[in-house]
């Protein structure tokens, strides 16, 4: 089943899909690593709810919700 | 000879630089931007620059520092790369390295913090790296200075030489890339130029011919076609599948757990808790106490009681002329000596806030607090910038350093000084004191309207041209904790520390002598009282500006504008104009004069007005060494200033209606 990054529950680990959106966001989502096929596990949201705090090749990345929305993952 | 060094922000680039350099290092901007630049001469060999290029994860286009990083390796053609990696990340950092590596000059792989990653148990198998990227791989420790022998041995060993040719992508690509390749010429950087064109990289800064613009179109469609994909995402991800690939063969993960600080520091419960204790005590020990006790010392003991009269005693003894005499001491070593006088609260502040970067509790701040300040268009890391400007806006515009994303950063530094300095509280205590009788919502309301004006800045500036333009994701590296290093700790705090009182020796140098001439001269260069000087005529043309405000006299005019040197001279500036030479920090004994001259109403905005507008010139020289381009520095003045007014003039005006 696909859903987007954002919907993601903490403690779970992921498969990244598809990269939506555009432009500079989208390409410094893929060069710090989430690119298609990159397992992402999460970590954590922020205590007030947003960014989230994600695990991925070996280092902890935070991204905002509303970016982490263009992410496809199953 | 030119060595570059590039590497992932957080790998220990800096460290490495200093390692390498020692202190004898250049430190500038990058033309046309303000990106840090420092060169130095190599210790061990003084006809060697290093370059520290800034910390970048990509040579993608989009962000100001990777595109000056890209601009140096391909317009000042280094002879070596050294390609600073941090082992304990290695598979994110590595995908720089590919990048790097496509360029075609030599690269050194320097393998940092190999001493966390043995503590660790991990293991790296350096041979299978160098045999997987082509290019020698030396472990260092830049903390420790080990293997820095090594690192350069292996960086004379490569210079001059053609970098070996590895396959990172798949096939179908590597003829692609190739095909492009030939129909660049002789164009030095070949491969590179024929990636980017594929990315289809709007920045490539060369002209290339239709027919390789043809042929980048083409291929790029037909590789789209093939991959299913988008060309940059199909790169991104044969990078990172090459990585993965070779970290299966030279790279094996320790078993050891380590506890993870987060686990507390960012419970969702025990985060802001935390947080707010971790804020009280930053401020408590430097701005509160032991910071302000130093201060007080050397501003009233040693500046006050040993420097001035000394400087009288002996420029009395060589015959120097009175005005002279009060120039130096009234203007110069008064005016410098109030600004040097925050370098043990300085010092202190940077010192701590060292402390958080170097551990790692920073970027925590910043993922803690992004969601709030972002609603206002502000980053997570503003906090920090503005909490400080409570106690000095100077320190406050200088710690927004931190903020990566520029936007975010200018519109930090335009409105930290928005919020009440100490030196502000004076003239808070005066108004209070003369016309509300010292009633408690004075001071909190000044501070509540400093949050506000910052809050609805960041609202406007959003919308301007200046800031529109980068919106900066917030994608942001947390990094590992770790125990920051007291050399690394004392550099921090000492390169800034340094640069604020090399300012002092400048701008704000001239700027009290012009005050000081302004206040003690009339035009025709007599000395008088203030009260008749230039600044005095100055203060009656100008008057008529504030008097839609409510305060248009002469007197606060004049305040007003001393309060630019300092905004703690406005109480003295009122003291002098009333006649009372010497008065209390709140003013007590003009206060029946300011009730003749104020009333409540005119009297809060004219509290208002000049705690909103320009402030004083010691931030102003902070805010345009901090921005950079002079244009934003006065825009950030206009803007202020027009704030200011608008504010004012409002709340005058409904404030009638009412009172």
């Amino acid at each position: 089943m696909t859903n987007t990054l954002d919907k993601i529950k903490p403690g779970q680990t992921v498969r990244v899909t598809k990269l939506g959106g555009e432009g500079a966001v989208r390409r410094r989502i893929m060069d710090m690593g989430l690119t298609k096929g990159t397992n992402v596990y999460v970590e954590r949201m922020a205590p007030l709810g947003d960014p989230m705090e994600l695990r991925l090749r070996g280092y902890s990345l935070s991204i905002r919700k509303a970016d982490a929305e263009f992410i496809e993952v199953v | 000879m030119k060595i570059a060094l590039a590497g992932n922000p957080n790998s220990g680039k800096t460290t490495l630089f200093n390692g390498l350099t020692g202190s004898n290092q250049y430190v500038g901007n990058w033309p046309g931007v303000t990106v840090e630049k420092k060169e130095g001469k190599l210790l061990a060999d003084k006809s060697i620059t290093l370059t520290d290029l800034p910390g970048i994860y990509s040579l993608s286009p989009y962000t100001n520092e990777e595109i000056v990083a890209r601009n140096y390796l391909i317009n000042e053609h280094p002879d070596v790369i050294i390609n600073i990696v941090d082992a304990t990340n290695l598979e994110r950092n590595l995908y720089l390295t590919t990048q790097l590596r496509e360029i075609g000059i030599p690269v050194v792989v320097a393998l940092n913090m190999m001493d966390v990653v043995r503590k660790q148990g991990t293991f790296i198998c350096v041979k299978s790296l160098e045999e997987a990227y082509g290019c020698p791989f030396v472990e260092i420790s830049a903390l420790r200075s080990e293997g820095f022998t090594d690192l350069l041995n292996k960086v004379y060993s490569v210079k001059g030489t053609e970098p070996q040719k590895r396959l990172i992508f798949d096939h179908h690509i590597e003829e692609h890339v190739n095909e492009l390749e030939n129909t660049l010429g002789d164009l030095n950087y070949k491969r590179y130029y024929a990636v980017r064109l594929l990315e289809n990289d709007q920045r490539l800064g060369i002209e290339v011919s239709k027919e390789t613009l043809e042929t980048a179109e083409r291929v790029r469609k037909e590789l789209e076609g093939i991959f299913d994909d988008d060309i940059e995402s199909i790169f991104a991800t044969e990078r990172y599948e090459y990585i993965e690939k070779s970290m299966k063969t030279c790279h094996k993960c320790g078993l050891k757990k380590t506890f993870n600080p987060d686990t507390i520091l960012m419970n969702k419960y025990l985060a802001l808790p935390i947080f707010a204790f971790v804020m009280f005590c930053v401020y408590y020990i430097s701005v509160t106490t032991i910071g302000t006790i130093a201060t007080d010392w050397v501003n009233d003991t040693l500046i006050g009681e040993i420097i001035i009269p000394g400087a009288q005693n002996l420029l009395a003894s060589i015959g120097t002329s009175e005005w002279l005499i009060a120039l130096i001491t009234d203007g110069v070593i008064g005016g410098v000596g109030a600004v040097l006088g925050f370098l043990p609260q300085l010092a202190l502040l940077f010192f701590l806030l060292s402390l958080l970067e170097d551990s790692g509790y920073m970027a925590r701040i910043a993922f803690l607090l992004d969601k709030i300040f972002r609603k206002f268009g502000l980053s997570g890391k503003s906090f920090i910038p503005i909490l400080i400007g409570t106690g000095c806006s100077v320190p406050g515009i200088m710690a927004s350093r931190t903020i990566e994303s520029e936007s975010d950063r200018k519109m930090t530094v335009i409105t930290t000084s928005f919020m009440p300095c100490s030196a502000k509280l004076p003239v808070i205590a005066m108004i209070s004191g003369a016309m509300f009788g010292g009633a408690s919502w004075v001071a909190p309301s000044a501070y509540f309207i400093g949050i506000v004006a910052i809050l609805i800045s960041g609202l406007v500036l959003k919308k301007t041209k200046p800031f529109k333009s980068e919106e900066a994701p917030f994608i942001m590296e947390l990094p590992a904790y770790h125990m920051p290093k007291a050399s690394n700790v004392f550099k921090h705090t000492w390169e800034r520390v340094r640069s604020f009182a090399v300012k002092a020796g400048t701008v704000i140098f001239v700027a009290c002598i012009v005050i000081w001439l302004l206040s003690n001269f009339n035009f025709a260069f007599e000395m008088v009282d203030s009260n008749e000087s230039m600044l005095a005529d100055i203060g009656s043309v100008i008057a008529p500006v504030f008097k839609p405000l409510g305060f248009g006299t002469w007197e606060a005019s004049v305040a007003t504008l001393t309060g630019l040197a300092a905004k703690e001279n406005i109480v003295g500036t009122f003291g002098v104009l009333y006649g009372t030479a010497e008065v209390a920090e709140d003013g007590m004994e003009i206060w029946a004069n300011l009730q003749q001259a104020f009333t409540p109403l005119s009297a809060y905005c004219f509290l208002i007005f000049n705690l909103l507008c320009a402030p004083c010139i010691g931030a102003l020289g902070a805010i345009k060494r901090e921005i950079g381009k002079g244009k934003i520095a006065v825009f950030a003045l206009t803007y202020q200033t027009i704030f200011a007014y608008i504010v004012t003039f409002i709340m005058y005006n409904v404030g009638k209606v009412f009172f």
